[in-house]
């Protein structure tokens, strides 16, 4: 259970990120965090495991408050909280191991990590969960050889290796095409439910955060607007989040193209993505 | 009906937008310039009889003499060469932790400072003159040459790792801490892997630097084979001199071009 109590983040530029959020998120659920650009939705994930501190309130994950925690102590949290990024953010120069290994520094002590002799048992995972995202022939490729799709199974690989019980996971999508983003939001979200993760999704696009959320925040000038399920999102919920628009298109996109995309890459479940899209197109078609 | 409106024209905004400003600036400078250059005093007696030195000088190269002293040639290439590895390697050592704490993104204010200061007064001071100031210490001979580029590689190593450090990809330099790495763990995955070819590539190009430089410094009496250069031209003996700025020039393409494959390798 990952409890956000008052969460605020005011820049030294004076401008207020975050104002008082408060949010609880129960193991096992994926909340999709959306809103305009600006909207503080990078500086909250990144407040939850202190890679920007926060001003005010509390972080608290499993009843240990993380904001109050040492340098030593947040370390030791922060293995708990995995973190997927927007353009990948792995080391280019490494090598496709040595990017998911570096998700059990913090377990390894400096040698051993140094002369990259990591415990058997942390080998065998890294090679089980890149041969469950689909790379395990290429473990000593570098980084910077891949694919934009194929990155971002390698960052998904080595926040799981930290076997979290947190995911904070920022625009895991924005620099990938439709049909990559898809396989990728599937895969997450199908490695949430099995190892019942609580996460964070910050995510552009709000009709494939429809697809495979459950439950959707809307965050707006640093301020809760919008939290309920995805099939709350009307066209008047939309523009009190964004602003004036015309939502039906946004909506709609939604329900057309899902039959299209078919299991291709052995992990999806093409049955689990109707299900979902007749549960959205039912909601939107609804008055 | 349309009417034609007047045509407008365009012409791109000066650098500097006062036009006396600008036409003055330029006056001051081609005056002094031509001033600045008359005031050189050439002695035309003089250069005609340097006119002859000279050309023995080049005339030697035709006719390089590796022979007679090539006991001292030698001796003083390879003091050259210890010098160049031994101050090369022990500069690169201590610049890096320097490095780190110039770099602004990685260090507190304090250290920050500190490192700066070291690489300000590592790179004030050309390498003559703390040559001239290691003999003083130290008395001739190759330790107060190797100190001297030790000191000297250092500040460069340091200036230019510590800016390749600051402009890392900062996402990369978060993924890794949010696995809850050590700082030491961050440095050496996220921080090294980024600045790896760079620092290859300065050290490369500074065992050239400081080879050719370790030419320079026999003739402040700190070693190499500078100091046998020194001797040759002291004794006219322009044959001996021509060879050893032969063997100079060959070390020195053979070190472009090792470090031209090597840094072409590590990108």
């Amino acid at each position: 259970m990952l409890q956000l109590q008052n969460l605020g983040k005011s820049y030294k530029t004076g401008d207020d990120a975050l104002k008082g959020v408060n949010l609880e998120i129960p193991d096992g659920q994926i909340v999709g965090l959306i809103g305009p650009s600006g909207a503080g939705k990078s500086t909250l994930i990144r407040c939850v495991n202190r890679l920007v501190e926060p001003t005010t309130g509390k972080v608290i994950l499993n009843d240990v408050d993380v904001t109050t925690l040492s340098a030593g102590g947040l370390r030791k949290e922060r293995r708990k909280m995995g973190m997927i990024f927007q353009e990948y953010a792995l080391v280019d120069r490494l090598t496709i191991m040595e990017n998911v290994l570096s998700g059990r520094l913090g377990y390894v002590g400096f040698w051993k990590s140094f002369l990259r002799k990591y415990p058997q048992s942390d080998v065998d995972e890294a090679f089980r969960l890149l041969e469950r995202v689909g790379l395990d022939h290429m473990v000593d490729k570098r980084a910077d050889e891949l694919s934009g799709g194929q990155k971002q199974r390698v960052g998904i690989a080595r926040a799981l290796i930290q076997d979290p019980e947190v995911l904070l996971i920022d625009e895991p999508t924005a620099s990938l095409d439709p049909k990559t983003s898809r396989q990728i939001m599937r895969l997450i979200a199908e490695l949430c439910k099995e190892r019942n993760l609580s996460t964070i999704v910050n995510i552009h696009d709000v009709a494939l955060a429809q697809m495979y959320v459950e439950r959707i925040v809307g965050l707006q000038l640093g301020e809760i607007v919008f939290d309920g399920p995805p099939e709350g999102l009307t066209p008047d919920v939309l523009t009190q989040i964004y602003g004036e628009e015309d939502w039906e298109a946004t909506i709609d996109e939604v329900s057309d193209d899902v039959d299209d995309d078919i299991n291709e890459d052995g992990i999806d479940s093409a049955k689990n993505t109707d299900k979902i899209a007749k549960v959205i197109t039912e909601a939107v078609s609804a008055p | 009906m349309s009417t034609v409106s007047p045509s407008r024209t365009w012409k791109r905004p000066p650098l500097i937008k006062d036009t006396k400003l600008r036409y003055g600036l330029l006056l001051f400078v081609i005056v002094y310039f031509i001033a600045a250059f008359f005031s050189y005093e050439v002695n035309w007696a003089r250069v005609y009889e340097g006119l002859d030195r000279g050309w023995e000088f080049i005339k030697a190269f035709s006719n390089p003499d590796f022979v007679t002293r090539w006991k001292d040639i030698s001796a003083g290439i390879w003091e050259s060469i210890i010098i160049t590895v031994t101050s090369t390697v022990v500069g690169i050592i201590l610049a890096i932790p320097i490095a780190l704490g110039t770099a602004s993104n990685l260090a507190p204010k304090p250290v920050y400072l500190f490192c700066r200061g070291i690489i300000a007064v590592a790179r004030a001071l050309h390498e003559i003159i703390v040559a001239i100031l290691m003999v003083a210490i130290f008395g001739f001979g190759p330790l107060a040459g190797f100190i001297t580029l030790a000191f000297s590689t250092i500040g460069f190593i340091a200036k230019l790792l510590a800016e390749d450090i600051e402009n890392i990809s900062k996402p990369q330099a978060e993924a890794v801490k949010s696995t809850g790495s050590g700082w030491w763990q961050w440095i050496n995955y996220a921080i090294q892997p980024q600045v790896m070819p760079r620092l290859i590539g300065l050290s490369i190009y500074r065992v050239d630097i400081n080879f050719r430089s370790s030419s320079i410094l026999g003739l402040v009496g700190a070693g190499g084979v500078g100091a046998t250069l020194n001797t040759a031209f002291d004794r006219y003996e322009f044959d001996t001199a021509a060879a050893i700025i032969i063997i100079i020039i060959a070390i020195v393409l053979v070190l472009e071009y090792v470090s031209s494959f090597i840094r072409a390798k590590v990108q």
